[in-house]
């Protein structure tokens, strides 16, 4: 490996970082916007000047000056382990994911369907030992939440993904975005349907969030968390809203194709794509009210994985007709 | 059949690198691994099979078995060791010791674990003998090499495998099904 490789890999690293930092603060204070004015308010004014536009990083400030609290019966390591758990595998998928054609990706992976939602998945067991570390009932019920939803929704995810790297003939993302048509769109639209909601499940977003349900179990596995490591919870949460749009528009809407600019502006499409669908998860978060457990579940094995070896037998049937 | 002294000079991750780093993440599997069924911590035990099911992961990855490795993820950390906390949360697992947490079959795990290591690093030596396989180079272990001997060579295992699976599938859902017609029968007799 010569120098100005390692040059390369430096500066990949850093911008995925920057990334990492800065968009998941975005959709976050776009969060706080949104659903101001949906909800007929203003959000947060203050703090910066200009239409408390650094209300998050007062935040940050707030949470690392907060003192970091053990609960006293809790298992003191796994308890600290936890967010960190649940948030760095969020930064390593995003090196999987193309923002643009050629190499504009931060890692050429060959199996990056399944990197990428293998390593998802590991991001819940983060809850997992912050539920049961926490020696608190509504944590431990919020952590068997998650398990139970994760277990139902891992299924259509991959499923859906599945049907995408059938209709490209391979599993790297580069690789299947090389491949896409204008028409994979309406072809493969169930598929993404399927695949963004149970997204949506796996990051415990609403209507989805029964693991944190606030009304219920306080605030499910994060109850006992204080400080910078319930930060890193909720960075994992925004982060995660980031991965799965980027990863929803990159196997379903076609990533950095557009119908104009392509060479050179494909970048912007991405993150056009990528904002459209973080608004959307915004969005539902105020319009929908919460699923309760049996209707979750039930949604999981009896509609979307139905539907989703459905888009599959489509994918097929269509696949061998034009081949 | 080429060698490994000679092509230990090319720096950063040359296959002696890999050789090293395979053996490292060798010993740090294997130690989470007999730390997994000597911990008196329930969960611990779970968290510790992460480890030494990410070590093997890692193991393939270093094979350049990429796909076998990220499948080893999704599966085995994403999915079992979830169902295996899941389970453990559902019992109470408690924090801390338990030690009446044993079955005392110690002496016989033991004697199955070694007799089984023995076995599968004799066939594997005997398989192997000094065959130096080249892991640099050509990717051997792509998801196209892969899917290509899956499909092609193994395709009848592949399918009797999925009928095992899938008559596993249906014992489970009639055994979930009897009991609940058990109880039914045992309401109405009362």
């Amino acid at each position: 490996m010569s120098s100005s490789d390692t040059l390369d890999v430096v500066l990949r690293l850093l911008a995925l970082f920057a990334v990492f930092l800065v968009f998941p603060l975005l959709v976050g204070q776009a969060e706080h916007k949104v659903m101001a004015h949906m909800q007929g308010r203003l959000g947060p004014m203050y703090a910066g000047g200009f239409h408390g536009w650094a209300q998050l990083v007062a935040d940050g400030v707030k949470f690392a000056q907060k003192e970091d609290i053990v609960p006293a019966d809790a298992d003191r390591r796994i308890f600290q382990l936890a967010p960190a758990v649940a948030l760095l595998p969020y930064l390593l998928v995003l090196v999987a994911i193309p923002i643009g054609p050629g190499r504009a990706v931060g890692w050429y992976i060959d199996a990056g369907v399944f990197f990428v939602l293998a390593v998802m998945g590991v991001g819940v067991l983060g809850s997992l030992m912050g539920g049961w570390a926490s020696a608190n009932k509504f944590s431990l019920l919020g952590a068997l939440r998650t398990a139970a939803q994760l277990m139902a929704y891992e299924l259509p995810m991959l499923l859906a993904a599945a049907s995408v790297a059938m209709a490209a003939g391979t599993v790297s993302l580069p690789g299947i975005l090389g491949a896409f048509h204008w028409w994979w769109v309406p072809w493969q639209a169930v598929g993404g349907l399927v695949f963004f909601t149970a997204g949506l499940a796996e990051l415990q977003r609403p209507p989805f969030d029964m693991p944190v349900a606030d009304s219920e179990i306080i605030f499910g596995a994060y109850t006992e968390y204080t400080g910078l490591r319930f930060a890193m919870f909720l960075l994992s949460e925004y982060a995660g809203i980031v991965v799965l749009c980027a990863l929803t528009s990159a196997l379903f809407l076609g990533g950095w194709h557009g119908p104009f600019g392509a060479d050179g502006l494909g970048w912007v499409w991405m993150l056009l794509k990528t904002a459209v669908l973080a608004f959307v998860v915004i969005w539902l978060r105020v319009t929908y009210p919460r699923l309760r457990e049996d209707q979750l579940q039930k949604l999981a094995w009896t509609v979307l994985i139905p539907l989703a070896l459905a888009q599959i037998a489509l994918t097929g049937v269509v696949k061998v007709a034009i081949s | 059949m080429s060698g490994t002294l000679a092509a230990g000079a090319h720096g950063f991750l040359s296959p002696t690198g890999i050789e090293i780093a395979f053996l490292l993440v060798g010993l740090v599997t294997l130690g989470a691994a007999v730390l997994t069924v000597t911990t008196r911590q329930l969960v611990h035990a779970a968290l510790w099979l992460v480890v030494a099911l990410g070590g093997l992961a890692v193991e393939y990855l270093l094979l350049t078995a990429e796909f076998i490795a990220w499948v080893q993820v999704l599966i085995y950390v994403g999915s079992v060791v979830v169902l295996l906390l899941f389970g453990l949360m559902l019992t109470k697992a408690p924090i801390g010791r338990s030690p009446d947490a044993d079955s005392g079959n110690r002496p016989v795990a033991l004697a199955v674990a070694g007799a089984a290591a023995i076995a599968l690093v004799w066939v594997v030596l005997d398989a192997f003998r000094s065959t130096w396989i080249g892991v640099h180079g050509q990717v051997q272990g792509s998801t196209k090499v892969t899917g290509e001997v899956l499909f092609r060579h193994w395709v009848l295992p592949f399918e009797a495998l999925s009928v095992l699976l899938l008559a596993a599938l249906v014992g489970a859902i009639v055994l979930s099904r009897k009991r609940r017609a058990d109880e039914r029968a045992d309401e109405e007799e009362r």
